[in-house]
């Protein structure tokens, strides 16, 4: 098996999405509130996927803009809901080494006295492993 | 009315007018919230990947704790709301998920998905009622306009969530009325703030939040209302175009109540 298919059936079992029932309908888009700070937009990620284009979905900006906001997820009308998809990405970028995204010294110079804790588990817990 | 609660990491520092309006607003409505001891946080970010089953766990302790106590579990954060909400999905339908968290739990009898989550706005809605809520305002909130921000994390997935209709909710609009003043109706109450994106690039957060409180602002609200620290985080210091006031909903409560 090579390493492009172990990648999409890792993100395919993360995600328990089947991206071949995706119709096109371009809802996903629509609805996405981050849809113009991405380079792969979200009705993209499920031929990507199906092709097994996973280097490309790994180095998008998408899957560090999601805002994660569930607009796709709810209004997909065929079940694929490409948030998953994005999440499923995200997830096997900050698994590999390198990955981590923002890292924890990144983040005191971004931080201010109003920054909530939310904020800060939540970043770690998007961004690294 | 006995209730667990899990006030979750944010309203013990940043958000603690969230959690001492909200302990406030109980005791004057007759609830008593039992914080669970020993809580650990939700970690903020629901994991939607299947097989991540330790960032799972903290939650399952919560939600465990609730169930030990008996008590129905109620939550104030939208965050920790929905990724308790979520995980408590994961427990009683996704077996994969449940068997290998009750592994690593070694629990007496594993833990199911038994207890039964309520938002602070479903115990006003759903325990209280809103009619007798109403009730109990001493000071009524009269011709205030004020906007209820729902953001994302209370409504969607609806599947799971089950709050209220993911594209017209009312409930906090219900909330409003039953405080005496009068809610104003807005395009982009349920869109995204910018969320957790502000950490690595705030001009897409300003975007978000200005297009909230700018479509607010338009429909002629006063006040902006939310159940969100970071909602109300990137509202207040990324909603850099607009002045309006964001408060807590439950802050607005304890004034009606006369117990701010």
């Amino acid at each position: 098996m090579s390493m492009k298919s172990n990648e999409r059936e890792e993100i395919l079992r993360m995600s328990g999405v089947d991206p071949t029932k995706c119709m096109k309908c371009g809802k996903c888009s629509a609805s996405c509130p981050a849809y113009d700070e991405f380079d792969i937009k979200p009705h993209q990620f499920a031929s990507y996927i199906a092709r097994g284009d996973m280097y490309e979905l790994m180095q998008s900006k998408t899957i560090w803009n999601c805002l994660g906001c569930f607009a796709c997820v709810e209004r997909c009308p065929r079940d694929v809901r490409p948030g998953k998809l994005i999440d499923g990405v995200r997830q096997a970028a900050v698994r590999r080494r390198g990955g981590t995204h923002l890292q924890p010294e990144d983040i005191p110079s971004r931080i201010d006295p109003d920054t909530p804790q939310q904020l800060l588990m939540s970043v770690l817990r998007r961004e690294r492993k | 009315m006995v209730y667990s609660y899990y006030p979750g990491c944010t309203l013990k520092t940043k958000a603690k007018d969230l959690d001492m309006y909200a302990r406030k607003s109980a005791e004057a409505l007759g609830i008593t919230l039992e914080e669970i001891p020993e809580w650990q946080c939700c970690g903020g970010v629901y994991p939607q990947a299947q097989d991540e089953i330790a960032t799972k766990l903290s939650s399952v302790r919560t939600l465990n704790s609730a169930k030990e106590a008996g008590h129905d579990l109620v939550t104030v954060c939208s965050a920790c709301h929905h990724v308790l909400k979520r995980v408590n999905d994961d427990m009683a339908n996704n077996e994969y998920i449940r068997t290998r968290a009750n592994n690593y739990m070694e629990l007496e009898e594993p833990y199911a998905g038994e207890t039964k989550i309520l938002h602070y706005l479903e115990l006003l809605r759903d325990v209280v009622g809103f009619d007798e809520l109403k009730k109990k305002v001493v000071n009524p909130l009269t011709g205030k306009k004020i906007a209820a921000y729902y953001g994302c994390l209370l409504l969607r997935p609806s599947g799971v969530m089950g709050m209220d209709d993911p594209e017209n909710p009312s409930i906090l609009e219900d909330f409003i009325k039953a405080l005496g003043a009068t809610p104003v109706v807005y395009p982009f109450r349920n869109e995204c703030c910018g969320g957790y994106v502000t950490m690595q690039d705030p001009s897409l957060a300003q975007k978000k939040s200005n297009k909230v409180l700018g479509s607010a602002e338009a429909q002629g609200a006063e006040m902006v209302i939310t159940a969100c620290p970071l909602c109300m985080y990137n509202l207040k210091h990324n909603g850099t175009e607009h002045d309006l006031p964001v408060v807590y909903f439950t802050e607005l409560l304890a004034e009606a109540l006369g117990v701010k």
